[in-house]
């Protein structure tokens, strides 16, 4: 018998995991630009300050983050694409699961592209 | 000779009977601070449903197990509950569809406030109801006092949420619905709906400007647990996209 008292958590299929992802990955790009904004305005106040915290970003823990950030972008874009064919076309409204495999197919097509190439950048393999 | 076979085939075969395990949310508020989860061991058949469990519940171990049911035939929409993580009706929902194996939870549906074990407060939810005009909204009388008349395409425009039994299986599906109680919900949007789409029917502006708000159609986040949950089958997600798109045409 289950000790929390709290109910079980909703079953949700596709369409509730997708809502899931693209709130946490919107939130995130959020707190990235907010981030990028505030970096980029540097180099009106000191190009020497702007300099310095670009060349932070160098670092490979920041090079793991930008893959972090390609692919929270990225699933969010396309299943942005998603949503728009959903409330703009009874197309979307019908095909919605299928529709959410072919963002995660497209998605991962797009990090098989991005993600060794970044990890070369990083660790400096191949290159 | 064929008179033995005719009797020989009148003997029922037995059904098989098993016992499958029901982990309930009890909750009685005049003993329990919290909700609290009881299991029950019940002999089942395979064509038994989740509502003929509770009956034997009741009926056999503990009477005071407390549900709504009325028709128990998934019309008069009175036993929705969540069933395995899921919203559905328990009249509808048979034992052999789900997987005995494990431990069957029962429990109230989410967002609603709790009365006691799988009954909820319905009133919020039939207040958003009755907040968009659910009747048919017309200037007067026709000319000479005859029937509306209505073909049969005008009619199958809005045949899909015509089903709607007000079980609340969807409303209380919604994410957006357990953390902001404002928002009308997916049950009565599908009633305006059926409505607004009504060739008969004058007041869709009415109806369009209701839903055009911060916690009207605009909250829906498309996360298609409403459609999942209905136990009519209404594409209740894309009716609310067509009420979406009415709102921005500013006519049906």
């Amino acid at each position: 018998m289950p000790k929390r008292v709290a109910g079980t958590l909703y079953r949700g299929r596709e369409g509730m995991w997708s809502w899931v992802l693209h709130r946490i990955t919107g939130t995130a790009i959020y707190f990235f630009l907010l981030v990028h904004i505030l970096d980029t305005s540097l180099v009106r106040l000191s190009p020497q300050a702007y300099n310095a915290v670009i060349d932070t970003y160098k670092q490979p823990i920041m090079g793991l983050g930008e893959i972090a950030l390609v692919a929270a972008i990225g699933l969010h874009a396309l299943n942005g694409i998603r949503i728009i064919l959903i409330d703009f076309s009874s197309f979307g409204a019908k095909h919605q699961r299928a529709m959410f495999w072919v963002v995660v197919t497209l998605w991962l097509l797009l990090l098989a592209g991005f993600v060794p190439r970044q990890l070369m950048h990083i660790f400096g393999g191949g290159a | 000779m064929s008179t033995a076979v005719t009797s020989a085939a009148k003997v029922p075969e037995p059904i098989a009977t098993f016992t499958a395990t029901f982990i309930i949310r009890r909750f009685d508020p005049e003993v329990d601070e919290e909700p609290r989860w009881q299991d029950f061991d019940v002999e089942m058949r395979a064509t038994d449903r989740i509502l003929d469990a509770l009956h034997k519940i009741k009926w056999e171990q503990d009477g005071s197990l407390t549900f709504r049911r009325s028709c128990a035939h998934g019309v008069c929409g009175s036993d929705a509950m969540r069933i395995n993580g899921k919203n559905r009706l328990a009249c509808k929902t048979l034992i052999k569809d789900l997987d005995i194996s494990k431990p069957i939870y029962v429990e109230a549906i989410k967002g609603l406030p709790l009365e006691k074990d799988l009954i909820v407060d319905m009133e919020p939810f039939f207040d958003s109801f009755r907040s968009v005009n659910p009747f048919l909204m017309v200037a007067g009388p026709t000319k000479d006092g005859k029937e509306r008349v209505q073909s049969p395409v005008e009619r199958a425009r809005f045949d899909d949420t015509t089903k709607c039994i007000l079980c609340a299986a969807c409303t209380s599906s919604c994410p957006v619905f357990w953390t902001d109680g404002q928002y009308f919900g997916p049950a009565a949007i599908v009633n305006a709906h059926r409505f607004i789409f009504d060739s008969r029917d004058e007041g869709a502006k009415v109806r369009l400007d209701i839903l055009n708000d911060k916690e009207g159609v605009w909250r829906c986040r498309t996360t298609f647990n409403c459609t999942d949950a209905c136990p009519r089958g209404i594409q209740v997600t894309q009716a609310i996209a067509e009420v979406k798109m009415a709102i921005l045409r500013g006519k049906p």
